[in-house]
């Protein structure tokens, strides 16, 4: 190697490592940037719906006590699309009033039952009982049971359904 | 600070050691052909890491294996970088491993003491072509299915086993589920494991044995 060359602040191996680390840093983030992008993109798409659902005519539905109801929804995740069931308890009250719960369970979302028995709503997952008005009477969920909103259309009694 | 723990860690886990080893070996005056070794190891690597990131979405069954696909090119961000580097780096991969071999053949480099080194390279670009047929198969398009139709058939065409072949490779008679289910193992479990452990003996003969000299009018 001729002085003419020779740097002489660095010397050949310094500016090899040097060279080296600059373009493997590059080379990782182009590849490694997008994986990320990559790996949480799916969690980005938050579910969407917002819709009116009938439950047929408010008469089909007892006085007093939580009677259930279970509807089908299509939801497209990835490369599949499927049919989701979902459930809610009419209560009905006196002529035209009424209360729809959701059957998720308000602590870690596990579906609850009505026990005629008990007078009371159950979740299994880890025994908690809400009471006939979505109350909480024992367990741990932290809140009483999510209710829809509700309306009444030539008939047919409708809920809410958002998600999203 | 850093260097103290630096001192300490190396103390017991002989890291400058290791570099040493690995990196700062001695080699003779080489060109640029001795570079596809390295090369095809990178691409290797790179393989692995979109090929764990493909696996994250694509699904082997007949009846979602296209869809998944479709899903990564459409739906998943950067889905088109990811499988587009898996793509092209399958074939480049195989390029380089190729003009490789052909070095270490054309500078007579598989001679003693590398005869073994020579044996796990031939070991490794079976492999790599191995990867290469079996991963072909999964999008399981027109384009795969018949070229994984094609290929087994002419497996088939070995005298006496040849029909036991194909039959091993489809998991039946006919290209199916379960074939692809197969090809997808082997692409993603038993050849990596393999091609893993081969790899590791290649480089510990290279680094072991040191690389040997361009050849001279003399040799
Ligand atoms: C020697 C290394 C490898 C080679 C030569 C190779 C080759 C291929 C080829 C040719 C395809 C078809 C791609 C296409 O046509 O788009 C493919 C697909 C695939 N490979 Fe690999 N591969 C390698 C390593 C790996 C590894 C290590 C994994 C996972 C651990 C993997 C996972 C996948 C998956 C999930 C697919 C299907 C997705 C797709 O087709 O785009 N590959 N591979
Ligand atoms: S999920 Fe219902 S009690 Fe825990």
């Amino acid at each position: 190697m001729s002085s003419k060359y020779h740097s002489p602040n660095m010397d050949r191996r310094s500016f090899v490592k040097i060279v080296t680390s600059i373009l493997g840093t590059t080379m990782a983030a182009i590849v490694g940037l997008p994986m990320i992008q990559f790996f949480i993109s799916p969690a980005l798409n938050k579910a969407t719906g917002d819709d009116w659902i009938s439950l047929g005519p408010l008469e089909n539905y007892p006085l007093d006590i939580p009677t259930p109801f279970s509807f089908n929804l299509t939801r497209v995740n990835g490369w599949e699309r499927s049919s989701q069931s979902y459930g809610a308890f009419v209560l009905r009250q006196s002529g035209t009033d009424v209360i729809v719960f959701s059957d998720v369970c308000t602590h870690l979302s596990c579906r609850v039952s009505w026990d005629a028995d008990q007078d009371s709503f159950f979740c299994p997952c880890h025994a908690a009982f809400f009471g006939k008005y979505g109350e909480v009477i024992s367990g741990p969920p932290p809140r009483p049971l999510d209710r829809y909103e509700t309306k009444m259309e030539e008939g047919q009694l409708l809920i809410h359904f958002q998600e999203g | 600070m850093a260097q103290s723990i630096f001192t300490w860690l190396d103390e017991r886990l002989g890291l400058t050691e290791i570099y040493d080893t690995i990196l700062d070996r001695k080699v003779p005056k080489v060109n640029w052909w001795f570079t596809l070794g390295s090369a095809s190891l990178f691409l290797g690597l790179l393989q692995g890491i979109t090929g764990m990131m493909l696996s994250v979405y694509y699904v082997p069954t007949p009846d979602h294996a296209y869809d998944s696909i479709t899903y990564i090119m459409t739906g998943v961000q950067f889905g088109w970088l990811i499988r587009g580097l898996h793509h092209w780096g399958a074939s480049l991969l195989i390029l380089t491993a190729f003009f490789h071999l052909l070095r270490v053949f054309f500078y007579g480099a598989y001679k003693y003491p590398r005869e073994f080194t020579w044996f796990t390279g031939v070991f490794l670009m079976i492999g790599a072509l191995g990867m290469g047929f079996t991963g072909y198969l999964l999008p399981w398009n027109q384009r795969s299915y018949w070229a994984t139709t094609v290929g087994s058939e002419i497996a088939g065409t070995v005298p006496v086993v040849g029909d036991f072949i194909l039959r091993v490779l489809r998991g039946g008679t006919d290209l199916s589920a379960v074939t692809l289910s197969r090809f997808f193992a082997m692409h993603i479990w038993i050849l990596p494991a393999v091609i893993i452990a081969t790899v590791c003996a290649h480089l510990y003969l290279v680094i072991r044995l040191g690389i040997s000299n361009i050849p001279d009018r003399d040799s």
